[in-house]
C-alpha cells in the first residue's frame, strides 16, 4: 500500500514530454521508454508507490492534465 | 480509487475530454489547464467569454468548455473589447501569443491598454513563430537563431526583443501587469495565481489586467522539453523577468 498518496497516470491522455519525471522531488516517476501508447508516445509511469507524497508537482507541471493524484486520508 | 484515499487533484471539468494537439511538453497546454482550474474555481463556466486568436492556439476552443470566440489574426483584442461593453459583467479574456499580439496586433493590444479596456490579456510569448515553421518574431532574443534568422537575431538589423509587459505597464489605465513562467512547478503554481488576480480584478472592474508567459516552443527551438526548461532559465528569464510590474494599490482598512 502507498505510504502518503499515489498519481494515476493516463496512458492515452500523456505524450512523454517527462516533465513530470523531472518535477518529482522524490524520483518515483520514471519515463516508460519500453512502450507506448497508441499515438506511438511512451508515457509516464509511477514507478514506486512508496516514495510518492502527493506533493502536486506532476499534475501541476503537465501540460496534458493526464495526472490524477491521491492523498491518504489521515485517521484521527 | 484505493480505499482509504481522498482525491486531492483531476483533469478540471472545464477542460474538455479532446486531446490537445499541442506538441509534448508545450506550455500552451499547461496555460488552458491552469487557467480553466482557475474558471473551475472560481465557478465562473457559465459566465466566461474566451477569444482566440491565430496561431497554435487557433483551436483552443476545442480544448477549453466555455464560451469561444475566433477573432481575426491580430484582432482578439478589438474583439474582446466588444464582447466585453456589450456584457460589462461576463468574465472575458483574450489569449493570443506573441505573433499575434506583439507583430500583427500591436496597434490593437497597445489602444486596447491605453483605453483601458476591462478584460484580461493571456500573452504566450515564445519568442518564436511556431506554427508557420520557426521564423523569427518580435520577441525573439538576440543571437537566437530561427528559420529566418540563421545566423542569430541582429539588433543592428531588426532591433531588439519587445518586452509587452513593461510597454503596458506604462498605461495609466491598466490596473495589473505581471510575467510568469511555467518552468517549474513553483512557477506554475505563481501563473495560476497571477491568472486568478488577474480575473480577479477584472470582476472589480479595475482596467486591463496583463499575464504575459515567458513560454516555450520544444519543436521550433529544436530540443527536447527537458532542454527548453533550461533555455528559458537561462536564456529568457534574464532578459524577460518574472515578477509583477504594475498592481492596484491596496485600499487602506
Amino acid at each position: 500500500m502507498p505510504q502518503k498518496g499515489y498519481v494515476e497516470i493516463s496512458i492515452e491522455g500523456c505524450k512523454g514530454c517527462n516533465l513530470c519525471v523531472i518535477s518529482c522531488p522524490t524520483d518515483c516517476l520514471v519515463l516508460n521508454t519500453s512502450d507506448t501508447n497508441s499515438f506511438g508516445l511512451h508515457y509516464a509511469t509511477l514507478a514506486d508507490e512508496d516514495k510518492c507524497i502527493a506533493c502536486l508537482n506532476c499534475a501541476v507541471v503537465c501540460p496534458d492534465a493526464a495526472i490524477t493524484v491521491y492523498r491518504k486520508i489521515k485517521s484521527a | 480509487m484505493k480505499e482509504g484515499y481522498e482525491l486531492i487533484y483531476q483533469r478540471p471539468k472545464t477542460l474538455t475530454d479532446t486531446r490537445m494537439h499541442y506538441c509534448p511538453g508545450c506550455f500552451h497546454s499547461t496555460m488552458h489547464k491552469l487557467m480553466m482550474e482557475v474558471v473551475e474555481e472560481m465557478d465562473l463556466q457559465e459566465n466566461t467569454i474566451g477569444v482566440c486568436p491565430v496561431g497554435c492556439s487557433v483551436f483552443a476552443y476545442e480544448y477549453m468548455n466555455i464560451d469561444v470566440q475566433e477573432a481575426a489574426h491580430g484582432r482578439a483584442a478589438a474583439v474582446a473589447t466588444g464582447i466585453k461593453r456589450i456584457h460589462p459583467d461576463k468574465l472575458v479574456f483574450s489569449y493570443q501569443g506573441d505573433g499575434d499580439l506583439a507583430a500583427i496586433g500591436t496597434a490593437e493590444t497597445i489602444h486596447a491598454c491605453n483605453r483601458g479596456e476591462n478584460f484580461t490579456f493571456i500573452f504566450i510569448n515564445n519568442g518564436i513563430y511556431g506554427m508557420t515553421g520557426g521564423q523569427m518574431a518580435p520577441t525573439t532574443l538576440v543571437g537566437q537563431k530561427t528559420s529566418t534568422s540563421p545566423y542569430g537575431r541582429e539588433p543592428a538589423k531588426v532591433g531588439l526583443p519587445l518586452k509587452m509587459a513593461e510597454i503596458v505597464s506604462r498605461f495609466g489605465r491598466v490596473a495589473y501587469v505581471e510575467r510568469v513562467s511555467c518552468n517549474t512547478a513553483a512557477n506554475a503554481r505563481k501563473a495560476k495565481k497571477a491568472v486568478r488576480k488577474a480575473f480577479e480584478y477584472q470582476l472589480q472592474k479595475l482596467g486591463t489586467t496583463f499575464i504575459e508567459v515567458a513560454s516555450n516552443c520544444p519543436s521550433q527551438w529544436k530540443c527536447t522539453p527537458e532542454e527548453s526548461l533550461d533555455w528559458i532559465k537561462d536564456h529568457v528569464l534574464p532578459y524577460f523577468p518574472l515578477g509583477v510590474f504594475k498592481e492596484p494599490e491596496k485600499k487602506e482598512k
